[in-house]
């Protein structure tokens, strides 16, 4: 069903969504409590950026109607290029409807369970309700957060029981192709002691420009042990604001990577937090953004270091073109009692044109001696003698530019784990920067 | 045959004249050797004829077959069938050696009649082998972490993949222990013949025991000021610069620069 609104739904709207959506009473009250919250709850405050005018709650409508996929035939083209043929376990959301889930027998017989949101909600009730919001990314942080919960409109459930390790990644879309729609997506991806698994998630907008808005939170949690791929290409159309969080919970021994390409085209507040709380838990995060218009962005990726023995490392690489304005937040903050830790993080970035910006911000919190940490942050052109030597070699300074974009881009494009996403971040960034 | 003519060219960097009048005249078929002390002008030569972005020509010409090389961007006097081996050989982050090399190769092809991959891949290995580089060479980052010798290696590798109508090395044998500089020499040599012209700039004569050059020349203070055959580079390693300072009366053989 399609909920119309003007400005902000009413208590009595997130009901009846609910209600429609078949969830249990406990689902229903967390999103008024949500709603109820937010108007007193305060903006998050990306550092360096100032979002007071930007737009984060105004929206056409909060849900609407699209039509599934009867199989992966049916797909629009820009979907198939990304979901390989060999694909076994994928599930894609239109706009906002659940439209097509496929799922291997092999994970079905492990017991993995891996479904929408709200067949997660209705049918494995007490799971999600251990992990919604709880441990991870909490309604009460801040109005964009609650307005999160009380208005979720879509998302993804995994869960990997004890033991079981998935060799095949799971592959989630979520195809953007009403200019209208708005997307509220919870993810919660799982992964029970000593489990592992690959998660590759798409936003991809094929609407040239989008009036709805993007408030994404991702919820990770690597218990003891466990190993977690989460890899996620966003690219999505100008127009309406992003929001996305994506947050890592890594408990004893536990690793957590993340390989993230964030290209869409409006403006975009990006937080990624891992906590690696258990000791001797790992996290590594990679990023490239590429800017381009004149798009404002922030990305602040923060790695907490609890447990001892925790080793958290952040890459990101971004290219800005055009008028585009980023700030790059690294943040390493090693907590009192997490002794033999260590906290890397490298910013780097490349800016094509004159009016082109970029910040790196790299950030150290150490509040233990007995640690290691480093960081290291720069911010730049195009390197002249690198274009003379490309260019010495017979190839044109536009394919000499290509070459060293494409290079620099390299490291995080390159541990993407499913090949069709992998040539489509290529293919995204080639015609970003062109 | 082509011809690559350099006259009277003036070249300066950061507004300091460093070539002074050079005249050289290079055929294809035809080994030339460029040699004089540091700080002559001799990397500014090659530089300059490439294109460096840093070095200026203030006049003179440099023609390929008529046309002005002097004219052309960077890209269109590879394309013209320049091709300058680097002293210092810039290192690409993220660009296989073989994809840097696939894109040089289709640069000189019309689009749509690329190379074929496994065409490629046969002539790399070829030409990898014959210059006694390891395979795994062409997967890794363009020069990234290469050593001086593996840089220079590569460097020839590129020269006989693109196969240029005049290349010109500057100071190839420099860094390079003798067994190093017995391969970068064949992979020359291998070069040499119909069609092919080579300018070879180097202080050592060492480089020219395995490389017999057809011409020799003696750069000074931004100009050629002696030229010769094969016995002038044996007479320079057995007594020196000297004596040609001696007989032109010049002093100070540098152009005044610093390094």
């Amino acid at each position: 069903m399609t909920v119309e609104t003007k400005l902000a739904l009413t208590e009595q709207d997130v009901r009846s969504y609910s209600s429609a959506k078949q969830e249990p009473s406990w689902f229903a009250e967390y999103r008024v409590q949500a709603l109820l919250a937010a108007e007193n709850l305060p903006m998050p405050t990306p550092d360096k950026t100032k979002i007071d005018k930007w737009n984060f709650t105004n929206f056409p409508v909060h849900s609407v109607e699209s039509t599934p996929f009867a199989s992966i035939a049916e797909l629009p083209e820009e979907v198939k290029a990304i979901v390989n043929n060999e694909q076994k376990s994928v599930y894609i959301q239109r706009n906002n409807t659940p439209a097509f889930l496929q799922i291997s027998e092999e994970l079905l017989a492990q017991g993995v369970i891996f479904t929408d949101i709200f067949t997660a909600v209705r049918e494995h009730s007490d799971l999600v309700q251990k992990y919604f919001m709880t441990n991870g990314v909490k309604s009460d942080e801040h109005k964009l957060a609650s307005l999160h919960a009380a208005l979720l409109n879509g998302g993804v459930f995994v869960y990997v029981p004890k033991n079981v390790e998935l060799v095949e990644p799971i592959q989630v879309v979520f195809l953007h192709d009403d200019a209208q729609a708005s997307l509220f997506n919870h993810t919660i991806v799982v992964a029970d002691a000593n489990s592992s698994v690959t998660y590759v998630e798409n936003y991809l907008s094929t609407v040239p420009e989008s009036a709805g808005l993007v408030n994404i939170v991702s919820e990770v949690f690597a218990e003891d042990n466990a190993r977690i791929t989460y890899g996620a290409v966003d690219v999505l159309a100008k127009g309406g604001t992003t929001y996305v969080n994506r947050r890592g919970i890594a408990n004893r021994n536990a690793r957590i990577e993340w390989a993230l390409g964030l290209m869409n085209d409006g403006d975009t507040i990006s937080e990624n937090v891992t906590h690696l709380v258990g000791d001797a838990s790992y996290g590594d995060t990679k990023m490239v953004v590429v800017g381009r218009g004149n798009q404002k962005q922030n990305f602040t990726t923060k790695i907490i270091h609890w447990g001892k023995h925790s080793e958290g490392y952040i890459l990101k690489h971004g290219v800005m073109k055009d008028e585009a304005s980023s700030i790059f937040n690294g943040i390493g903050k090693i907590e009192h009692g997490a002794t033999k830790s260590n906290a890397v993080q490298e910013s780097r970035v490349l800016m094509l044109n004159e009016k082109a910006r970029g910040d790196a911000n790299p950030i150290l919190l150490i509040d233990e001696d007995d640690v290691t940490a480093g960081h290291a942050a720069s911010v730049g052109r195009v390197d002249p003698l690198q274009l003379y030597y490309l260019m010495s070699r017979g190839i044109s300074k536009q394919d000499a530019e290509r070459l060293v974009i494409h290079g620099f881009l390299a490291p995080v494009v390159n541990v993407l784990p499913i090949e069709g996403v992998k040539k489509q971040l290529t293919e995204v960034i080639e015609r970003k920067v062109r | 045959m082509s011809t690559l003519v350099i006259q009277d060219l003036h070249v300066a960097i950061d507004g300091k004249e460093i070539l002074k009048g050079l005249n050289l005249t290079l055929n294809t078929n035809e080994i030339h050797a460029i040699m004089g002390p540091n700080g002559t002008g001799k990397s500014t030569l090659a530089s300059a004829i490439m294109g460096h972005p840093k070095y200026e020509v203030t006049s003179g010409s440099v023609t390929l077959d008529g046309e002005d090389v002097l004219e052309m961007e960077v890209d269109e006097r590879a394309q013209a069938g320049l091709f300058l081996a680097m002293q210092y050989p810039s290192e690409i982050t993220g660009v296989t050696n073989a994809d840097f090399l696939r894109s040089a190769i289709n640069s000189r092809r019309e689009e749509g009649d690329e190379i074929s991959i496994m065409k490629f891949i046969r002539e790399l290995d070829s030409k990898m082998e014959y210059l006694e580089m390891d395979q795994d060479m062409a997967q890794r980052y363009l020069n990234e972490g290469f050593s001086g010798g593996e840089k220079k290696r590569n460097e020839i590798l590129q020269l006989m993949m693109l196969q240029p109508k005049f290349a010109i090395l500057d100071e190839i044998d420099s860094g390079l222990d003798i067994d190093a500089l017995k391969v970068v020499s064949k992979g020359i040599n291998q070069m040499r013949g119909e069609g092919f012209g080579c300018l070879i700039i180097t202080h050592y004569q060492r480089l020219l025991n395995y490389i017999t050059p057809d011409h020799v020349h003696v750069m000074m203070q931004g100009r050629v000021v002696k030229s010769g055959g094969p016995e002038l580079a044996h007479k320079l390693e057995a007594q020196g610069y000297d004596w040609i300072k001696e007989e032109l009366g010049i002093e100070d053989e540098t152009v005044g620069q610093e390094a």
